[in-house]
């Protein structure tokens, strides 16, 4: 079990845990990447997705713009804009959410759409504004779909916020690079296993926060 | 509703025309096959389809005039499926518009409460969320959110349509007792025309392409069908469904077949009907006999015929009357009063004749208002 | 753009050469994925408990970057063509299994005891019932898989240049040539959109019983129909 010897020589080594290179301070970078990234493209792909699907309109051009930022590939994105941009934060920040965008916007249309017509017939019935029945009855309704949106998108950020390493970021992402061209593969593999354990822990934190949102009504139990 | 024209974009016409008067505090049924316009006419109400032409008039009022919102909160909404909120729990269901009318978190709770109650639901259920409940209890829920800022004026969309038939029946009364003791002014959509007879004071038949058939009181409709389309939409049984509009006050009772148990011989003998009623003391009918039975020997309830079910004369009407007389094995109905003793009993001819009084009467009325 | 399709011969390939190359490296894995998961899925459906961790452990091996994939393969398979395919085959794997996995479970219980009533042996109510309802949802997989796929393979280039298409990013920072990095972006992005099309259409012919406007929409399909003045007023 190579892998395995590798993951534990890497864990047991007491110079990985300490300084700008040590576990914590990259875990830090990665999870501020992934955060950030994930808030750039909730804030373009919830906004969007809740007014298409509470008006039922731009469906079709939703799919389009969706399936075209899918077919970008991330890698090529990134090498492009920085040959085109230079190194930064910036050059990371725009594959990863293009790369998000597609999942959030998507689930939160569908999410909106598939709220059964009729109590939304019955707010507007009785005499409820369109903000409010998006927001006190299709949103709390659609949520459940709409965290499993930003959870898959937040899973995919967080896997592929390594590449910032590749433009001389941090993040966990660093010890995959560095290991790649220091054949150092005990690196490249604790590397990856703290990226899977904080998409781990990723999954663990939306299913908390669907408890704590999703009324117990929509969940039903 | 003053000549008002539904027309969408494709050019199909939903509503044609159409004029109403829906009086006050009464209960005005719309009914008709699907697709002609009945939910539609129902909708323009609240505003929540805008007629092409016409005008809607709420107590003298263009209904144009005031804010959308405000307008549909004045009025309660209740449609097929309860249209509840599955976030929230019954309580706030309910305390939905007076919320959004400004009230305070606990004079809201505490009107929803109250209203749980006059719907009918028990007060436990408050804290329960909609998938708790079963569909006629939704259904309460959601008349009780209609009713919670007591709007002047209730919609009710084919409310109770999707329940079986026994819920529904229950829920048909409920709303019968609820307009008695509220006086709500209630426009109500259903395609079933014994739900549109049993609820309504005034029922609209409406036709395919969004026209008015015909307006008019449920017993009128069945007297006087304004045309085929109307007679057939009734049904075959019409004739039978309007004796449920005769009452049968008038009906002709004869106490002389009905014998007490202890009764002598005699009096048995004196009847001479082919059968007789045997009461107990108190004067409750126990089952018909022939009378060469009885005056062989002892009357045994064993040996009686059924005397089936007995009807009110004055309560029920002449539909009941006859009913009771087709199902007595003897063709004679049994009336009893309110304490279940027997007054007297009617053969399917004095029956027969009371019809054709009645029958009589409403072609006076007729003729009276004809000219 | 001058040099746009001029290729530096280190790539040893013309463009189509390179597109060749790169649909190989993608497509193969999603099928050795699909061939893998079928059975995998079926196993899943029928022995309910194993399903929740199947999907525990496919979403780790999903985060897994690839880079890290690649490098770790490295050591078994040298840095080949394979080594690339390998990850691309796991990660199809771990998104068709769910896809087909709830495709199959979304056949309506009333169908398959119909099928039930009617003859069907196990076997045959997998095949000629369960699978056919299940396809909308098993080519909704297949095209996630097949667009992250091409996606992906670009990354091989940093493994010994078994990027296809991704190879002409290195050589765009290598020879200061950016037009090489676009040509490599846009053509990755095309393969992408045309490969997605062509699932639509098989899906489209392969689903003739679905009605039209759901075939996009399925989960629009259990909605009520909305009378038509609901429609008009929204």
């Amino acid at each position: 079990m190579n892998v395995l010897n590798f993951v534990n020589a890497f864990f047991s080594d007491g110079a990985h845990w300490h300084g700008y290179d040590g576990i914590p301070q990259r875990l830090l970078e990665h999870v501020r990447y992934s955060l950030l990234a994930l808030a750039l493209a909730a804030a373009i792909g919830l906004p969007v997705g809740l007014l298409t699907g509470h008006t039922g309109r731009g469906g079709n051009a939703l799919a389009f713009i969706a399936t075209a930022a899918r077919a970008l590939p991330s890698f090529g994105l990134l090498v492009l804009i920085v040959i085109l941009m230079g190194f930064g934060l910036l050059p990371v920040m725009i594959p990863l959410v293009v790369l998000a965008v597609p999942p959030i916007l998507v689930t939160t249309y569908e999410a909106v759409r598939s709220v059964d017509p009729s109590p939304v017939d019955a707010a507007r019935g009785m005499g409820m504004r369109e903000s409010r029945i998006l927001f006190q009855v299709e949103l709390p309704v659609a949520l459940p779909l709409i965290l499993s949106g930003l959870r898959s998108a937040a899973v995919q950020i967080v896997s592929t916020a390594t590449i910032a390493a590749y433009v001389s970021l941090g993040g966990l992402g660093r010890y995959i690079v560095d290991g790649l061209y220091q054949r150092d593969y005990e690196k490249v593999v604790g590397g990856a296993t703290l990226v899977a354990v904080l998409a781990l822990v990723t999954l663990a934190v939306f299913w908390a926060a669907g408890r704590l949102a999703v009324s117990p009504g929509v969940r039903r139990r | 509703m003053e000549s008002v024209t539904k027309r969408y974009p494709d050019g199909t016409v939903a509503v044609d025309r159409l004029s109403l008067e829906i009086p006050d505090r009464s209960i005005t049924v719309l009914v008709g096959p699907s697709g002609c316009g009945k939910t539609t006419t129902l909708r323009m109400i609240n505003r929540m389809v805008e007629p092409s032409e016409g005008t809607i008039l709420l107590d003298g009022a263009d209904i144009q005039q005031q804010p959308v919102t405000t307008l549909r909160r004045s009025m309660g909404y209740v449609i097929q499926n309860a249209g509840l909120f599955q976030h929230r729990t019954i309580l706030d269901n309910i305390a939905t518009v007076p919320r959004m009318l400004g009230w305070g978190k606990h004079k809201s709770r505490a009107r929803a409460a109250e209203l749980m109650e006059r719907v009918g639901l028990d007060a436990s259920l408050g804290k329960r969320y909609p998938y708790q409940l079963s569909g006629g209890q939704q259904q309460r829920v959601g008349v009780a959110r209609a009713l919670a800022a007591d709007p002047p004026v209730l919609l009710m969309d084919e409310p109770f349509s999707a329940v079986d038939p026994v819920v529904r029946k229950g829920l048909q009364d409920e709303l019968l007792r609820i307009q008695e003791e509220l006086g709500k002014t209630i426009v109500f959509v259903t395609h079933d025309i014994d739900e549109a007879m049993k609820l309504g004071t005034r029922v609209a038949v409406m036709r395919t392409g969004g026209r008015l058939a015909q307006f008019a009181p449920p017993a009128e409709l069945l007297s006087d069908p304004a045309d085929a389309f109307v007679e057939d939409f009734l049904g075959a049984d019409r004739g039978i469904r309007r004796l449920s509009f005769f009452p049968s006050a008038g009906l002709e009772l004869t106490t002389g077949p009905v014998v007490p148990a202890d009764a002598g011989a005699e009096r048995i003998a004196a009847s001479d009907a082919p059968y007789v009623l045997v009461t107990d003391a108190a004067g409750r009918p126990l089952g018909w006999s022939d009378p060469r039975d009885l005056t062989a020997g002892d009357i045994t309830p064993e040996g009686l015929l059924p005397y089936g079910r007995p009807f009110v004369p004055g309560t029920d009407s002449l539909r009941a009357a006859l009913d009771c007389a087709v199902l007595s094995p003897t063709g004679w109905a049994v009336a009893v009063d309110t304490d279940g003793r027997v007054v007297g009993v009617a053969s399917q001819a004095a029956i027969g004749e009371a019809i054709r009084d009645a029958h009589a009467a409403g072609r006076a009325d007729d003729a009276r208002v004809a000219p | 753009m001058n040099g746009f399709f001029d290729i530096p011969s280190d790539l040893q390939h013309s463009w189509w050469g390179l597109i060749g190359l790169h649909l190989r490296e993608a497509l193969l894995p999603v099928l050795a994925g699909l061939l893998l998961a079928l059975p995998l899925a079926q196993l899943c459906v029928r022995v309910r408990w194993l399903y929740p961790p199947v999907l525990g452990l496919t979403t780790v091996l999903y985060a897994v970057p690839s880079l890290a994939f690649f490098v770790v393969l490295i050591d078994y398979t040298g840095q080949t063509e394979l080594t690339v395919m390998i990850p691309l085959a796991v990660y199809s794997l771990v998104v068709l299994v769910p896809a087909i996995v709830d495709g199959v479970r979304s056949v309506p219980e009333e169908t398959l005891a119909a099928a039930k009533a009617m003859g069907f042996g196990p076997v045959r109510r997998y095949v000629q019932v369960q699978l056919p309802i299940a396809v909308p949802a098993i080519l909704a997989g297949l095209r996630v898989a097949t667009v992250s796929s091409i996606s992906l393979v670009s990354v091989g280039t940093l493994i010994g240049n078994q990027g296809a298409l991704g190879n002409l990013l290195a050589d765009a920072q290598k020879y200061d040539r950016p037009e090489l990095a676009v040509n490599s972006v846009i053509t990755t992005a095309v393969l992408a959109v045309l490969c997605d099309a062509a699932l639509v259409l098989a899906r489209n012919l392969l689903t003739p019983w679905m009605p039209r406007g759901t075939r996009t929409r399925p989960r629009r399909a259990g909605r009520r129909e909305l009378p038509e003045a609901e429609k008009a007023a929204r």
